[in-house]
This record gives C-alpha cells, structure tokens and sequence, in this order.
C-alpha cells in the first residue's frame, strides 16, 4: 500500500495489482528453434563473411573458402528459418516490398538479402572458380554487410515492448558480435588446419571475451535504464537463466581449448563445438528470457508503475 | 435488468445520469448490481417480507398520498362482516377449504356490493376431472354472476374497521424491520436507506418505479409478490404517471405479444376468458361471468362477437350465437405442466413444440423428458435441433442407462423454423408496444414460418374434412381461413394478418379502434385491444420516426395498445378536478372541455372530472369522472382484491415449497393454495432439511437465452460462457471444499448435476433466524445439444406451481452441494437415493 | 512520413503523408457505465466474421475472452473487488468492475512502425489497420505492440486486430461495437470531442466522490503520444491488465541502432585485429 504522510505522495506500491496474473503483453510468437537458430546463423554467417573477406585479402585460401561456405550456408539456413517461422511462408518476399527504417526486420530483410546474396556469389565462385574476381568482390561487400547481420539482430530483438529484450538494447548488439565471432572463428579452427586458423583462434577468443563480458553485465542488467534487477531477472533465472550460464560454461571452456587449439586439430574441433554450444546457448538463452518476461506481468507493470510515480 | 434486458437498460443508465437513484434486490450482485446505487442482498423467496416492511413503513409512517389513494383506490371500500385475515386465522384467510385446498372467496367481497375482476380467475368452473384435487385450485370457484349498481359502502375518513385502508394496516403491521432483517438478510440501516428513498421519492412531484421480472414470477406466491408491489406503488401514488409504475420486463421477444393474442391455455386474445365447459353455456351466461357489467368490460359482448365474427365470418350470425358454440371448451388445467403430467399418464397421444424447448426450459427436467417420450408422436418446430428433439437420443437418462434409443417409441418429426429475420410480423413488447419487423431474407432449405406451417396446416385439414357432414367439424369448415399468399411458397401474407386483428367494419373498412365495435355483428376484430393498430388501411406498428423528431412520449414509434396508448390509467397522472399533480410530473389533464396532455388519455375524452354515474348506469357510463381505473368494476385500482385472486386478497409472506427456514410469521409454511404434484420424480424437499441444507435459485446470463436453443447453437455465444457453472461465496466454498474453476456435483431428490464452480464475493451468505443461510446461484441455458453442452439447472427442480398463474417456482429451493463431478451411470441414480433415504424422502 | 517516433503530434494522418485528412476518428470508453454485456464483443465479430475463440471456461469471473487476441478484437474484463463486510450490511464493498478493451490505435503505433512488410498502415482517420493480403504473419508487430493487442492468428498465419471498423467508418458508420453498446459506454467520434467530453465525465464522476476515476491513454504526452482510443476507468490499469505507463518501443530506435553500429564495427574490429599477425 502506499506510504501515507511521507514526503513522496506517490510512493511506488509494494506489491502490484495485475488482471488474474495474466500478461499485459503477447507473448512472441516467435518459436524455438527457429529465432535463437536464426540468430545464430545471422551471426555465423555475418563474422564468416567477414573472416573470409580478411583471409581472402590476407591470402589464406582455405580461410577464405571456408568463411565463404559457412557464411553463404549459415546465410541460407538463417533464412530458412526465418521464412519457416513466417505465419504465411509463401508471402515471404513482402518483406521487399518496401524499405522501413523504423523496422529492424525490414532493414534486417535488405540485409540479409544482400548478404545472402553476396556470399551465396562469393561461395559459388570460391567453390567452382569462376569469375573469382566477382567472388573477392562479393566477398568484400559481404563483409560489409555481415557485421550488420550479425549485430541488427540486437536491435531485432530490442525493439519490441518485451522488457527483458529492449532494455536489454545496449547489451544485446555486442553480446550477438561477440557470440558472432566466436561462432566463426569456431568454425573456421575446427575446419581449417591448424597453420591458417591463427586468425579464427583470435576471433573465437576475442568474440568468447566479448560475448562472456556482454552475457555478464545482460545477466546483472549493469546499464539498464530503470529497474535493472527486476527487468534482469528473466537472464537470471528459470530456463533462460539455466542456458545463458551453461552457455557461459561453454564459451569459457571453448576459450581455454582455443589457448591450446592451435597445437591440436582435436582441441580445436573440440574447442569449436563448445564455442558453438555456448553460441547456441546464448541465443536460446536470450530467447527464453524474453518469452519469460513476456509471460510473467510484473516485468511489464512494476517499473512502469515506477517510472510513473517518479514522473521519469 | 442489466443481465437480461440490456438494451431497455439503457434507459435505467440513462435515468441514474439524470439523477435517478437505483436500488437492487437480487440474492446475487449481478451486472445490474454493478452499476446500481445500492445491491441488497436479499434471500431468495423472501420479497414479500421486504415489499410488506415498505407498505407498513408507508401506513404506519402516514407517507401515503392521501388524496390518490383516497379517489383512486379502494382504500376506502368496507369489507364484508365474514372476511377473517391470516391475523386472525395463522397464516390461512377466511374460506380455505383444507380438504381440497381451496379458497372460496365469497367472505371477501364488500360489504353489500359486488365486484367481478377484470383480470385472474374469472370464468372458471370445478370439473369432475380426477386430477383437480392433487394439485389445488387450478380451476376453482363458479364465479357468481355480478351485481351491478351496487356500489360498495365507503367510509371517506378511512376509519372504519373493516375498511380496506384498515384492513392493509393491521394486515402488514407484523411486516417489520427485524423481520425483514431476520427473513430477509437485509439489515436495518440498509433497510431504512430504501424505504426512505422510495417515500421521499413519491407524492405530487416524483414518482418511482419498480421494475421486476421472473425474480418475482417464479415463486409459489409469484403473483402476491407483484400485489404486494402494487400496492405499494398505488399507496404513494406511482400509478399511472410519468415515471411510475410497475414494469414488467417481459421475456421472450413478443412474449407479451403471446398473452395478448395468447398461447395461453385460459384465455382468449384481448384478455377474454376461455370458456369452461358449463353445462348449456350458451353466449349469454358466458359473458355474465366473463367480467363485470360497469367499467370497459362492460363491452364485453362488443368484443367476443367481434372476435366470433373475425374467425367465423358470415357464418356466425345473432341466430347462432356467433358461433359461440364453435369454441372449445376447457375442462380444467391444461397448463405445460399438468399436460406433461398427462402425457406421463399417457393421456396426451401428439404434441406440437413450437418455439419451446422444455427437456432444458422447464422445471422437471425429468418428467419433461419423461413426458415427450410417452407420446406417440411429436412435432417439434425450431430453429436449431434443440434437446427436445434429440432427447430420444441424448438424453441424461440415456446416458445412466435408465432408458434407451430403443424404448422410446416417439415418432419425432422435426420441421425447421424460420427465425424472426425471415419473415414479417410484429413483436409486441413490454411496454405493449407493438413493432413491426420486416422479412430480411429468405429462410434457409426448407425453414418455413410459423404463419406458413399453420396456415397450410389448416388447408390440409380442411381438404380432409371438405365432404365431411359431421356436425362437430364445422368449427373448421367455416373458419375464415383465406389470407393471400405470396411468395414461392405461398407465403401467406402477415400484414393481411394484422389487419384482421384490427378488424373492419360493417363495409369492410379497417377499424379505427376498440371503441368502434358493435355488439351486433356488425364489426369484426381478432383482438380487441389491438384494433388500431391498422387504422386507415396503414400499418402502424411499421411506424418508425425517430426519437428527436417527435414529442418524448414518442406517439409514431410503433403502436401501443390500447389505442396507441403509452402509459395506461394515465388519468391518474391529474388530481380528481383534472389538474396535474404538479408541473413536472403533468402527463394528461383537463383542460375545462376535454382531457388532453402528452399522452392518449386513458380515459373517455369528454368526459368531465365532474361526471357522476347516474344509477344503474353500465360500462364506462358506470365509471366516474374522477375514477381513473376504468376496467374495474368500481373504476378503482385494488389495494384489496375481493375477487380474481386463488390465494388470498392480500399478499401474505409464505416460504418456498422448500425452503431452509420456517415460516415465522403464521404457523401456515407455504402458500396453501399452491399447485402441488407430489409423485414419483417430483419429490419434495422438507423445510429446512439438513440433508438439502442450501437454497439455490436459477437464473440467466447475459450471454446465453432460455434453454439454449438460440444461444448454444451459436459460436459466438458459446464462447462467452462455454460451461455450466455454479456460483458460490467463499465462505461456503469453504465449507464444502469447493475451488474455484473446480467441479462440484448439486443434488436434490430429483438428481444430480455437475458444475464448474465459482467461488465469488458477489454471493453473500446471509443471517436467517439467527443462522447462516447460504445460497447456491444456477444459471439454466445448458442441456445436451448444441456447441456447448452441459448438465441442466432444472433437472434439479421439482414441479411446485404458483396458484394463479401456474409458473413453476424456479427462484428458490434447496439442495445440497459437494465438491467433484457427479458419478456417471447407475452410481448417479444411487446418490440421488441415498440422500432421499437419509432425509426421509420415500421413494414412491 | 515524419519520422518523429515518439511525442505528441499534432495531425497524425497528415503526419502520415495524408493531405488533407478527415478529423482523426477515436473511441472513448467509459467503463463506468459498462454492464459488461459483451454486446461490443458479438457484435464486433459478426461485423468482421471473426472466428471463435474456443470453449474453455475460464473461472475469472465473467471472461472467458480472457484476453485480445487475433480473434478477439473487443475484449471485456470482468474485476472482482471486496473489502470485508458485515452481515446485513448489504454488498459491503463489493466492487464488479468491467471495462470493453480494444487496440488503442496510438499515436506512435509500435506495431505500425515495425511492420517489415508495410502490411501495417495508418488510415486517413489515423487509426491502424492490417492489410490482410500484405501481411505475412513475420509477428513482430505482436512483440511490439506496448498493449499486448495485435496477434498472429494460428492456422492463418496473419496478424489481426480491431480495424476500426474501417469499412464502416469510411461510409460514416459507426464502428460496430460502439453501435452495438446499449449504455454508451463506447463512444465514436472525433478524438478532440470525445476528449474533451470525457474530461467533463470525469470532472462530474469526482464530483460525485468517485475519486479513483481517472483516464488512461487520453494524454498525448505519454509514452505513445496519445491513444486513439482511450478509457475512463475506476481502478490502476494494471488492474485491467493494461501497462501503467507503456512506450513506444521506437522511441529508443535511434539509440538501439547506434548501439547496434558500435556492436558491428566492434565485430569488423575484433575480425581485423584477428588477422594482425602471421599465423
Ligand atoms: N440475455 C438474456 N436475456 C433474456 C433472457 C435470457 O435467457 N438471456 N430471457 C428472457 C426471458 S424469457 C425472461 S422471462 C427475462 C427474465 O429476466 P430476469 O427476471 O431478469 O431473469 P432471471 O435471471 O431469471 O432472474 C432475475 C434475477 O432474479 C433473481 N432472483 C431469484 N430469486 C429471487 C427472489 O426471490 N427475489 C428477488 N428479488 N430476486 C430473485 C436472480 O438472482 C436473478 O438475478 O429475460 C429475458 N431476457
Ligand atoms: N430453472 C428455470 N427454468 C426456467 C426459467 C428460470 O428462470 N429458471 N425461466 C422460464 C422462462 S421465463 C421461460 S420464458 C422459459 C423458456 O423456455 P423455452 O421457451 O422452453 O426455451 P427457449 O430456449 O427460449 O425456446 C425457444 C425456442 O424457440 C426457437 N425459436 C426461435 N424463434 C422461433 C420461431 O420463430 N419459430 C419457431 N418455431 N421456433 C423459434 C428457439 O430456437 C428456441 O429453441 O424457461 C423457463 N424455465
Ligand atoms: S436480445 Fe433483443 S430484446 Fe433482448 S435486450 Fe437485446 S435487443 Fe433487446
Ligand atoms: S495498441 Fe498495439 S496494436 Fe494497437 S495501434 Fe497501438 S501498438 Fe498497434
Ligand atoms: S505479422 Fe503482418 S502485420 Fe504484423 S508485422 Fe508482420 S507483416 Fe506486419
Ligand atoms: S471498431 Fe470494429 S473492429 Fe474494432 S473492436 Fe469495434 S467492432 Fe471490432
Ligand atoms: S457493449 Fe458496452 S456495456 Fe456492453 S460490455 Fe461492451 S462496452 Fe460494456
Ligand atoms: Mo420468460
């Protein structure tokens, strides 16, 4: 109840009213595997590009043609996925239909599109050998596209009323780069021998720091605008919380073998999976922390009866 | 109201907007509730405990309106030396018949003057039937013919003893605060708040309106309660004015339109008694016992030979009696209930259901079905192939096990109906409003309209009875039965339907109104009260001009019986000279050469407030220019009623049939005049029974209609309340181990049914006598067929049956409930029998 | 198009690219008449020959709606409230409070703005409406909307939501569920009238002591600038199942999207840094 006689007349009540404990929002319709899968190849298939564009432009071919494959595969099944959680598959090219800047999937669609695109090219030509000079340039230009990929995907998940997501806007664009990274850079030290995986190691360690630093301060809502401990909570708890620590785990034991991957095919293979694991336990992580945050109504109601009553 | 009459509800909002104060009486908070002023929980079959408390507040209190109820009600009238009141008798008045369950009302009548009722039980007669003595009066006393001109002796100070005013007074003297508080459940303070309201609320300048429906109608003591009302509502003056009233919210759409030109089995169209079948009755004798010689009535030859004329045209002549003969005649109850009693007893061989669904609708759920399989055929015309069709098949006795497809032997012919958007007609509504729909599109397949069925039904059977020489079918051979018939299907035409119930004159030409029919022949009309409604050859129930283009009493929307008619008795609303009671509430008035005002005036429209009936004068002459109530025999409205009432002329407080409590007030338990069918499958529950220990009471949701036959069929309904369900307080949710959205099974000595709970605040448990009374609250739309299905509300009822009107009290009885579903098969008939066992209920 | 995401706006069809727009159409619903009659609910899905919403009871009091969805455009919620009572005291303090929800048609539609497919679209009345031939049921628009109204609807595979009775309104009908609502409790008109009469609702409403009654979407300065369709209710919203104090996802749009760039360079960084070196 609220305080009486205190200087603030609006004190923020304790407890919060809700209709039978219904959610004030819809849940996503959005499904597993389909969403984490997609971000999880949008960000394999955005670092990938990038990697093979480097690997192209610093002469390590099977780099290259290994970043090509995966970026134009992860790409292509990213989409499939996409298209499969459509409600009308069929109608999935209304997405170019028009260009909407205020939408996340309609930059995301042209994105991913392009991309696809380019390293479907790049791929095509890395494999076959024709025209490689188109595939250097399609390579080049999925390497612009792809660190976009990788990390609109962020902004994707942010821009919805779901608490634990959009004030999760700062974190989640960083936290899918680093999980992006460490995606590629799995597979390329797992793919590719040892003696032209040096970059990949880097990039897994690198995006393994990075995704382990975001998951962290996502997981303790460090930045969050209002509320951070309650909005936070879905990233801590339950489902979510269980896979975004297994995750943690992972990518952590993922960046030790990587220390030691470049000495071992077998650590690197091993290493990879794990980073992989970890990836894949991010975004379904992620994915169930929204979902639960939908769910559950106080996540909607207690910060914004909060907000209100401090006029913020 | 807001549940069941949303749309008229409007109209209540509208008046809290305006400052209206609302008051609810309902056991339950409902949706009326939710946005009323003021919710009084009140125990169900209690209301004339608190309507007596008002009556006694407003005479001992002196709040009456003096001067109206002085000139306008019989207040002043002497009652004869033999009437003895249930003070004086325990709960009994004067003339019970205790063998036969009877009231002879002579010792109610006024002291040497006589009076007929314009409405209730008039032209009855006892049979030698077998059954008129298991039930009570059903059909009861000769009535005696009147003797006009005899007015009865007034004493103007209301003084006298024996006085009517005297009378009410030390009727409801016992009919106080503790005991409303005490049988009720309503408390003092609260009980002060609305008596207060309503006194304050009435007099020259105000008046109040009650509004009741089925609440107040369904009860062994229906009609008492609506006496006790009008009383009430005659002592503060609320009757016939702006604003007043006693408005009964009718039900089906039409409803009203079916006692006028009635289903009833007792009546005939314009309130026309049903002849009995007197030996040697002819015209003459029946109209003697029809209603009374003075006051409108008094035309009733002008009304039955234009009626006789309507359906017997040239045939019925002065030479034959018009035919009277051609009538049916009735030889005792043949009221829904007492038919499916017959056909149990396998005396009804074929039935026609049209527009009815009583295997769900009717109390008795059993013995309805019960009855439609012992007939050997059925006819069932609906819209939808509701569970009176399908019981042969669905029935819950056929999922016990106790009966089969196989040994139901009804020959079930089911004809679809086109519904009201099909076809042309009029609805009449509460207000008497008539309104006419027009056809929107064509029924489907092979739905026809009722008008189709009947009207090519009839020609059949005259085709069939075409050579026939058997006296006994003239009746049909000469019927007017030639309505012209349009359409690819001959459709037969409703407007040339309603221009017959209008009636022409002698050359054909439709009439103007009532007051245009002739004794003689000369005119014809299908019902009475409804001659006008095609004055000019125009239809004017099609009439539709919108509100703000007309005056507020809203003259050219439809057509109001009688003669277009907003409010009846609206004299009332001018003092005796003819002046308004006061500028706000002015309604009609005098104005020194007619009556004018906002209204038709009910009243004949040259007749001065001055008028004094000379001696032996009949019909309307016989009514005073200050007498308002112009179908009563003495032009007054009744606070006592010496003669139409089979229970009593007062309104006297009687328990339920089952009730959780005695009758503290008389030694007498429950209205002795009651119609009981004490039977096999009809057992009754003791009062206060500890086996059945809660009351219950059945109801409506916003969201379904009836028995379900139009709202269960419907998705969009359906939807809205999908499940049977029962309501609960939490405190007996407690008690009996009951969770919300759980199951729990209610039993009485009829059966059991299932039921999702829920347990709610809005049902208060109540202080009776000093204990707790908890009430159990059933909403009845669910039955076996359609999209939603469920266990039905009156299976659980047994068939008890108001005196007057033979409704089934289906607003209070008792039961118990206990958490869980009920058991399936023969274990469900084994717990119906235990718990008859344990309270003493013998089985047969 | 403006590309104002978030703020009060002063013409919001215009704002949309109409020249010329007829005055912006709204609902006002005043819960405190409603009788919870749910003749809003039946009507709106005859209108648009909606599908059943299934058959389940719910035993929340009287809704068994449970909530708006792709087939369920009106929604009616049914409230229980009670404070203790004494015996004889009549209802004590029971409350039943019912309030007819709808799709807000706000200012700053979340679900408008992220429609990939411009499926979404404001109309010349500045409702939103779903062209159901566009959509392909992508469901973002379900995530976004700050009310948690618009839905994809199974087995159909598109979103769905109150149009306004855009093909009634357009003929100058009234919208089918305020037609269909005996007390008046949803009211049609141009949003400016029906804010300032729900303004004098509410005045007379605490006038009359009833001091819990307050608006709730009808302020142009919240979070979505203003709702097309607002409410007068008795209670905190919450209590409705509406958001206290709901924002349009939008408004941090730009931000998200620097972060986002940050997030990308940071990638193209960490892959470059990667490729220093020999191995
Ligand atoms: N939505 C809808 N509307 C309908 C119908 C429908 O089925 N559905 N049916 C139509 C028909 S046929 C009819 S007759 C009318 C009936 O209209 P109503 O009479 O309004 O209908 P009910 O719900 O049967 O009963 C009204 C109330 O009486 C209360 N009640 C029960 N016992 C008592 C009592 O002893 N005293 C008092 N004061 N109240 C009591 C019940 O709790 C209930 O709330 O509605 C018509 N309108
Ligand atoms: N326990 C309990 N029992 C009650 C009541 C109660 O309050 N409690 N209320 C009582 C009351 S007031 C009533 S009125 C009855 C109602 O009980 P019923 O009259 O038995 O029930 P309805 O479902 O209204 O049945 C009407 C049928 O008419 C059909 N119909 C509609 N239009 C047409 C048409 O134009 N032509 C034809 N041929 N058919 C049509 C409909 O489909 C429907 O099946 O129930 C009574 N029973
Ligand atoms: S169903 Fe018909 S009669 Fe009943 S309230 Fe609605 S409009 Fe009136
Ligand atoms: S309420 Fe939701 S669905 Fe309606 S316009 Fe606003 S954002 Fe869109
Ligand atoms: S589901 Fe349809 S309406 Fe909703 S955002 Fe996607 S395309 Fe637009
Ligand atoms: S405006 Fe039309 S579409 Fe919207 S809720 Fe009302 S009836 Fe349904
Ligand atoms: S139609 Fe009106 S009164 Fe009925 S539930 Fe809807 S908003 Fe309330
Ligand atoms: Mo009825």
């Amino acid at each position: 109840m609220p305080k009486r006689g205190g200087e603030r007349s609006m004190v923020p009540r304790a407890e919060f009213g809700s209709y039978y404990g219904r959610p004030v929002l819809k849940r996503p319709r959005w499904q597993a595997p389909h969403l984490p899968g997609y971000l999880y190849f949008g960000g394999l298939s955005g670092a990938a590009a990038a990697m093979a564009a480097m690997a192209d432009a610093t002469g390590r071919g099977r780099l290259s043609l290994t970043g090509r494959v995966t970026a134009a595969t992860a790409a292509a099944a990213g989409s499939a996925l996409l298209i499969a959680e459509l409600g009308r598959p069929e109608r999935f090219l209304n997405m170019l239909r028009v260009f909407k800047p205020t939408s996340p999937m309609s930059v995301g669609s042209w994105v991913l599109a392009t991309h696809g695109g380019l390293t479907g090219l790049s791929a095509a030509s890395g494999v076959t050998g024709i025209a490689p000079w188109l595939g250097r340039a399609a390579g080049a230009g999925a390497a612009l596209t792809g660190p976009v990929l990788a990390t609109y995907t962020g902004v994707l998940m942010a821009d919805t009323a779901v608490p634990a997501w959009h004030e999760g806007y700062r974190h989640l664009p960083l936290l899918f780069a680093g999980s992006a990274l460490a995606s590629a850079g799995a597979v390329g030290m797992a793919a590719v021998p040892r003696g032209q995986a040096g970059p990949a190691r880097r990039m897994a360690l690198l995006g393994a720091g990075l995704e382990l630093a975001a998951a962290g301060t996502l997981e303790k809502g460090a930045g969050m605008r209002e509320q951070a401990e309650l909005i936070s909570e879905p990233y801590r708890t339950g489902r979510a919380g269980t896979l975004l620590r297994l995750g943690r785990g992972l990518t952590a034991a993922g960046a030790a073998g990587t220390l030691v991957a470049g000495r071992s095919r077998t650590a690197a293979v091993v290493s990879g999976l794990a980073l992989t694991g970890g990836a894949l336990c991010t975004r379904f992580g992620v994915f169930y922390a929204g979902l639960a945050s939908a769910e559950d109504p106080k996540y909607t109601v207690v910060p914004q009866r909060a907000r209100r009553a401090t006029g913020a | 109201m807001a549940e069941c009459h949303p749309v008229g509800f409007q109209w209540v909002m509208e008046a809290k907007a305006r400052g209206a104060k609302v008051f609810h009486v309902d056991p339950r908070f409902t949706r009326t509730s939710a946005v009323a002023h003021r919710h009084l929980p009140i125990r169900a079959g209690s209301d004339i405990v608190l309507l007596g408390a008002l009556v006694n507040h407003v005479l001992s209190g002196g709040h009456d309106f003096r001067e109206y109820v002085l000139n306008y009600t019989n207040a002043a009238s002497i009652v004869g030396e033999d009437f003895r009141d249930t003070e004086d008798l325990d709960g009994l008045f004067s003339g019970y018949d205790a063998e036969k369950r009877e009231y002879d009302p002579t010792s109610w009548a006024y002291q040497n003057g006589d009076a007929q009722a314009a409405a209730g039980a008039r032209d009855e007669a006892k049979t030698d039937d077998d059954r008129s003595h298991e039930h009570g009066p059903g059909a009861t006393f000769e009535a005696t013919p009147s003797q006009t001109g005899h007015a009865p002796r007034r004493d103007e100070t209301l003084e006298h003893p024996r006085c009517v005013y005297q009378i009410l007074k030390r009727h409801f003297a016992r009919y106080t605060p503790e005991l409303v508080e005490e049988m009720c459940g309503i408390g003092p303070e609260r009980f002060a708040e609305l008596a207060d309201a309503i006194v304050a609320n009435s007099g020259r300048d105000r008046t109040t309106a009650f509004v009741y429906s089925v609440g107040w109608t369904q009860h062994t003591v229906g009609a008492q309660y609506i006496r006790t009302a009008a009383i009430l509502q005659l002592l503060l003056g609320n009757i016939g004015r702006p604003g007043g009233g006693i408005l009964a919210l009718r039900g089906h759409a039409s409803i009203q339109g079916s006692t006028d030109i009635p289903t009833l089995f007792n009546l005939l169209p314009g309130y026309l008694p049903m002849p009995y079948a007197h030996e040697h009755e002819d015209l003459d004798t029946y109209l003697e016992r029809a209603a009374g010689d003075t006051g409108f009535w008094g035309n009733k030859r002008a009304y039955m030979v234009s009626l006789l004329k309507a359906w017997w045209g040239d045939a019925a002549t002065a030479d034959n009696d018009f035919c009277f003969d051609y009538l049916p005649r009735l030889t005792g109850d043949h009221g829904t209930y007492h038919t499916v009693l017959d056909q149990i007893a396998g005396k009804v061989k074929g039935y026609f259901l049209m527009g009815e669904n009583p295997a769900v609708g009717s109390a008795g759920g059993r013995l309805q079905r019960q009855g439609l399989a012992a007939t050997e055929w059925l006819v069932v015309r609906d819209l939808n192939l509701i569970e009176s069709a399908e019981f042969w098949r669905n029935s819950p006795e056929i999922a016990a096990g106790e009966t089969s497809p196989e040994q139901i032997a009804t020959e079930v012919f089911f004809l679809p109906a086109a519904a009201h958007t099909e076809k042309d007609g009029t609805f009449t509504n509460t207000q008497r409003l008539l309104q006419w729909h027009h056809k929107a599109l064509d029924p489907p397949g092979d739905a026809r309209s009722d008008l189709w069925f009947i009207y090519h039904l009839g020609l059949r059977v005259r085709e069939r009875l075409a050579g026939s020489t058997d006296r006994n079918d003239r009746p049909i051979q000469e019927l007017t039965w030639d309505y012209p018939v349009e359409g690819p299907h001959d459709d037969p035409s409703a407007e040339a339907v309603l221009a017959e119930i209008n009636g022409y004159d002698g050359d054909g030409r439709p009439l103007s109104g009532f007051t245009a029919l002739k004794d003689d022949g000369s005119t014809s009309s299908g019902c009475w009260i409804y001659s006008g409604c095609y004055t000019g050859g125009v239809n004017q129930t099609a009439r539709r001009r919108p509100g703000p283009e007309q005056s507020w009493v809203a003259p050219e929307w439809g057509w109001a019986w009688p003669a277009n008619r907003r409010i009846l008795y609206n004299r009332a609303s001018a003092d005796p000279e003819g002046r308004p009671w006061s500028e706000r509430k002015a309604y009609v008035w005098w104005d020194g050469e007619q009556w004018t005002g906002h209204d038709v005036p009910d009243f004949e429209k040259t007749k001065p407030p001055s008028y004094e009936p000379p001696e032996g004068a009949t019909a309307q002459d016989a009514i005073a220019g200050t007498d308002p109530f112009i179908m009563q025999t003495d032009g007054k409205a009744w606070l006592f009623v010496p003669k139409g009432l089979v229970d009593g002329p007062l309104p006297a407080h009687y328990e339920p049939q089952e009730s959780p409590v005695a009758n503290p007030l008389y030694a007498q338990q429950d209205n002795p005049a009651r119609q009981l069918y004490p039977r096999r499958g009809n057992r009754y529950h003791p009062a206060g029974s500890t086996v059945y220990p809660y009351a219950f009471t059945t109801y409506r949701l916003t969201e379904h209609h009836t028995a379900g036959g139009m709202s269960r069929f419907l998705p969009y309904l359906s939807e809205l309340q999908p499940e049977m369900f029962c309501e609960v307080s939490p405190a007996l949710a407690a008690e009996r181990g009951l969770t919300n959205g759980g199951w729990a099974t209610i039993v009485t000595a009829r059966t059991a049914i299932e039921a999702r709970v829920l347990v709610t605040e809005r049902m208060s448990p109540l202080r009776i006598q000093g204990r707790t009374v908890h009430q159990v609250g059933l909403p009845y739309h669910w039955g076996t067929s359609g999209v939603v299905r469920g266990d039905s509300a009156n299976d659980l009822l047994p068939i008890v049956l108001d005196a007057n009107t033979h409704i089934q009290e289906s607003k209070a009885a008792t039961c118990d409930i206990r958490p869980g579903r009920r058991p399936q098969g023969a274990a469900l008939g084994a717990l119906v029998r235990r718990y008859r066992r344990q309270a003493g209920i013998p089985e047969d | 198009m403006s590309d104002s995401l978030y703020g009060p706006l002063h013409d919001v069809a215009e704002d949309a690219g109409y020249a010329d727009p007829p005055a912006r159409a709204g609902f006002f619903t005043d819960t405190s008449v409603c009788i919870g009659c749910k003749a809003c609910e039946v009507a709106c899905k005859e209108w648009n020959a909606i599908p059943d919403d299934g058959f389940a009871l719910t035993g929340m009091s009287y809704d068994n709606t449970g909530q708006l969805g792709a087939s369920t455009w009106r929604h009616v919620a049914f409230i229980e409230q009670s404070r203790p009572r004494e015996v004889g005291d009549g209802d004590g303090g029971t409350r039943w409070l019912m309030a007819s929800d709808v799709c807000k048609h706000c200012t700053h539609a979340a679900c408008l703005d992220v429609c990939p497919t411009g499926a979404l679209f404001r109309t010349e009345f500045a409702t939103v409406v779903v062209q159901q031939d566009v959509c392909n049921g992508c469901a973002y628009c379900v995530s976004a909307c700050p009310y948690g109204v618009i839905d994809r609807r199974e087995g159909d595979g598109r979103a769905w939501k109150c149009t306004m009775c855009y093909d009634r309104i357009g003929d100058g009908m009234e919208p089918a569920c305020a037609k269909a609502c005996p007390t008046d409790s949803i009211q049609y008109g141009p949003l400016d009238e029906l804010r300032e009469r729900a303004r004098a609702r509410l005045d007379e409403l605490h006038a009359e002591g009833v001091a819990e009654a307050r608006l709730y979407g009808e302020d142009e300065n919240d979070g979505v600038g203003g709702d097309g369709a607002f409410f007068l209710l008795l209670d905190e919203p919450e209590t409705y199942g509406l958001p206290p104090d709901p924002v349009v996802t939008t408004r941090d749009l730009p931000a998200m999207w620097k972060w986002a760039g940050g997030a990308a360079a940071a990638l193209a960084g960490c892959v470059a840094v990667s490729f220093l070196g020999r191995r």
